[in-house]
């Protein structure tokens, strides 16, 4: 794996909290910072904060206190259509619009951005062939007209629409089942790397985390508890990264 | 008469009130649509709103629609009488929920999908237009449909403020015990219901994304789109043809009113067909309820209509009731034009006041002429009252008073029935017009009001100072029906339409040429 590691910060959360009056603290005290080209894996089970985390990025919430930095500026101080217009966001199942064909999903954003529909077209061939969904077959067909990994397929070239420079998302194949998750799981990390995108994934899954992750964020309780590369997360004795570690030991059906 | 044969005579007025009611329904669902989808997306922004506005419409629906048509018609620019009047009932009816199916489609749409779209950065508006509005769309339009179920439904009670429509036959059909009006208008009201549900069913579909949107037939697409042009079309054709109508007879054109009842009616139809015969053209607003008559002539919308003495004497004037008939017609015609600028007719001859009837044989038994000679009669007796006798002011808390009357009973009922209720014994006095046909058919005897309680109910027309100095024959006409009808005529006449059900418009032909007017 080449660390390229330029040093040059893309999203960088400064000692921010994020509470709610009903919740108390969601999140408490996070320092982050994510390099441009590298794909953070935000590892933790349901309620621990890490889907939060993802929304600060792109101003679907805004800090209590602290505050996230993309592209060194502020998100309070970002337009935020501008914003999310140059961050791709994935969720599971896509989250695509039921009333729109797959084609019209996928060009949202090119649509949105104003581009002629020459261009706009060529570059929805372009994403759905990335993506591995041959365009003559799917791009005239509505999304409830697909299986569940192919909707997932065109969430991510929907996010890879305009070409941002950030991809968030949010398990993204949580809902797969799992010989479709595991090479969409590979797909994903071969284009990740061929396309250089910076990515922010959130999964509760540790095998997703070891397999796409450069980096590890294990997070517990609103706070992020441990931050390491695949190699250091399994030899860390960190007691909640142990957890998941015995976890992935059972699953294998043998001893460690 | 049966159903057939009176459809066959009758489909050319059946086919304008649907074409009215349709209308009214058209008008007044396009102008909800308007008001209430904005507002319910106004709704699912300002969270605070969504309690007070919700609740206004909601108690909106529950005011009866007569109440609501009531409170409307003393209103200015929103009020009066006509369509005006009950597009605006009828709108305020549909709003409820036509917002709250807006509300509830667009807060209902997939949050996964709402925060997708938000997080690719569309703005609120492409947000609401592109993706919340689509999505919502099934539900608002079975809002849609839900408001237009009601609004025929309200709609024909729209025919009480004059506005036309299915109500018309119903309103008609009640009052005269017939079965084939009733029958014509609450079906043609049911089956267009029905018809509306229907295509507003076919559209809902279409916004259905979850379903098999692809694999649906087309032809019912076919129909639907059918049904909507050829309707736009009847629309179109119709409102052609009211532009055509309204343009060849601008010039010399009279209105003519009258109550809702049959005796009302039938004296608007004979001035009708006299205007009509002196090549004057005639538009009808028959059958308006309550106090519409007047106040329609006094703001201009009438030009005539037929009333009574009496009722102008102390509902309208409000003086205190007398019973000299000379008194009162100078009093009214005095107060008309000082007041009003309408000038009262002379006498048609007739008068149309309460009777207190017995049944003839009783009568006879008991050897009874007048009201007095039955008061000692009267505590072993029923009454049947409508329910205007019993609560006007010349009614009967002063009557009872007058001549001391007790009965072993009052009852208060609709005063159509009570003619039937005294022959078959299931009363022993009613209080019914003196003018009824059915006095002489139920034989039933008038006994004599001996202390003058009762004030005079002398037949005249009303008709605005304005349209006499505008349309020469009308003067000419109601010189010629001076003292031309007696009490026995109007009686023989309310009788062949009421009794003999036949077409007044006939009716009043025959008359006129029997008379030679």
């Amino acid at each position: 794996m080449p660390q390229e590691s330029t040093n040059d910060p893309l999203v960088q959360f400064h000692n921010v909290t994020f509470s709610l009056p009903t919740a108390g603290n969601i999140i408490s005290g996070l320092n982050l910072t994510v390099e441009k080209g590298e794909t953070l894996v935000l590892l933790g089970e349901s309620g621990c904060g890490k889907t939060t985390t993802l929304k600060l990025v792109n101003r679907l919430l805004t800090p209590s206190s602290g505050e996230v930095l993309v592209e060194g500026k502020p998100t309070t101080t970002w337009d935020p259509i501008a914003l999310r217009r140059r961050i791709g966001y994935v969720i599971q199942e896509g989250g695509l619009f039921p009333h729109f064909t797959i084609a019209r999903n996928v060009g949202l954003l090119p649509a949105l951005l104003g581009w002629d529909q020459e261009r706009a077209n060529d570059r929805v061939r372009e994403l759905l062939r990335l993506v591995g969904l041959a365009p003559e077959r799917f791009a005239e067909r509505y999304p409830h007209e697909l299986s569940g990994g192919q909707r997932q397929r065109a969430g991510v070239a929907r996010a890879l629409g305009a070409d941002p420079p950030l991809l968030l998302l949010d398990e993204p194949f949580g809902a797969l089942d799992p010989l479709t998750r595991a090479s969409l799981q590979r797909e994903f990390a071969d284009l990740a790397m061929r396309l250089g995108k910076t990515a922010i994934l959130v999964t509760h899954d540790i095998r997703e985390a070891l397999i796409l992750g450069r980096r590890i964020g294990l997070m517990h309780k609103g706070q992020l508890v441990l931050l390491e590369t695949p190699d250091g997360f399994l030899a860390s004795d960190n007691p909640q990264a142990r957890a998941y570690i015995e976890t992935l030991n059972l699953s294998n059906g043998g001893a460690p | 008469m049966s159903f057939w044969h009176f459809l066959q005579l009758n489909w050319s007025e059946l086919l304008l009130l649907v074409r009215q009611h349709i209308v009214l329904v058209f008008i007044a669902i396009l102008l909800a649509v308007m008001i209430g989808v904005p507002t319910g997306i106004a709704l699912t922004r300002y969270r605070a709103l969504r309690g007070p506005v919700l609740g206004i419409a909601n108690i909106m629906q529950t005011i009866p629609s007569l109440a609501l048509f009531g409170f409307l018609i003393p209103l200015p620019f929103i009020g009066g009488i006509g369509a005006r009047t009950a597009l605006v009932a009828l709108v305020l009816y549909s709003l409820l929920p036509i917002i709250r199916n807006t509300v509830t489609g667009i807060l209902g749409v997939e949050p996964s999908v709402r925060e997708a779209a938000v997080a690719m950065g569309m703005t609120d508006g492409q947000v609401l237009r592109q993706v919340e509005l689509p999505l919502a769309m099934g539900v608002i339009v079975t809002g849609i449909r839900v408001a237009t179920v009601i609004a025929v439904g309200v709609t024909t009670i729209a025919a009480a403020v004059g506005a036309g429509g299915l109500g018309v036959y119903i309103f008609r059909g009640l009052r005269q015990y017939d079965n084939n009006l009733l029958l014509a208008g609450a079906l043609s009201a049911a089956l267009l219901a029905l018809a509306a549900d229907f295509f507003l069913g076919l559209i809902e579909r279409r916004f259905s994304f979850d379903a098999k949107r692809r694999t649906r037939g087309s032809v019912k697409h076919v129909l639907a789109f059918g049904a909507i042009a050829l309707f736009l079309l009847f629309l179109g054709l119709s409102l052609w043809r009211d532009g055509k109508e309204s343009a060849s007879t601008a010039q010399a054109r009279v209105v003519v009113g009258s109550k809702d009842f049959t005796e009302s009616a039938l004296l608007a139809e004979i001035v009708a067909q006299m205007l009509e015969a002196r090549g004057v053209s005639v538009e009808r607003r028959l059958e308006l309820g309550g106090n519409l008559p007047h106040e329609a002539l006094v703001s201009g919308t009438l030009d005539l209509y037929p009333e009574y003495t009496g009722t102008s004497f102390t509902a309208i004037l409000h003086h205190t009731p007398i019973s000299d008939p000379r008194a009162v017609y100078d009093q009214v015609k005095q107060d008309y034009a000082s007041k009003f600028n309408v000038d009262v007719s002379a006498p048609l001859g007739f008068e149309n006041t309460f009777a207190i009837l017995v049944r003839t044989a009783e009568a006879r038994r008991l050897n009874l002429k007048t009201i007095s000679d039955a008061a000692r009669h009267t505590p072993q007796w029923r009454a049947g009252f409508g329910q205007d006798f019993m609560s006007r002011d010349d009614g009967y808390p002063g009557f009872s008073k007058t001549y001391k009357l007790k009965f072993k009973e009052v009852r208060e009922m609709d005063l159509s029935l009570t003619y039937i209720a005294l022959s078959s014994s299931q009363v022993d006095l009613i209080a019914a017009n003196s003018t009824e046909g059915r006095i002489t058919t139920l034989d039933l005897f008038q006994l004599a009001d001996d202390r003058h309680y009762f004030p005079p109910y002398e037949a005249v027309y009303l008709v605005r100072q304005d349209s006499l100095a505008r349309v020469p024959a009308l003067r000419e006409v109601l010189a010629k029906l001076a003292n031309a009808i007696s009490t026995e005529e109007m009686r023989r006449l309310n009788f062949e339409i009421d009794g003999n059900k036949r077409d007044p418009k006939e009716v009043v032909k025959e008359w006129l040429t029997a008379k030679a007017l």
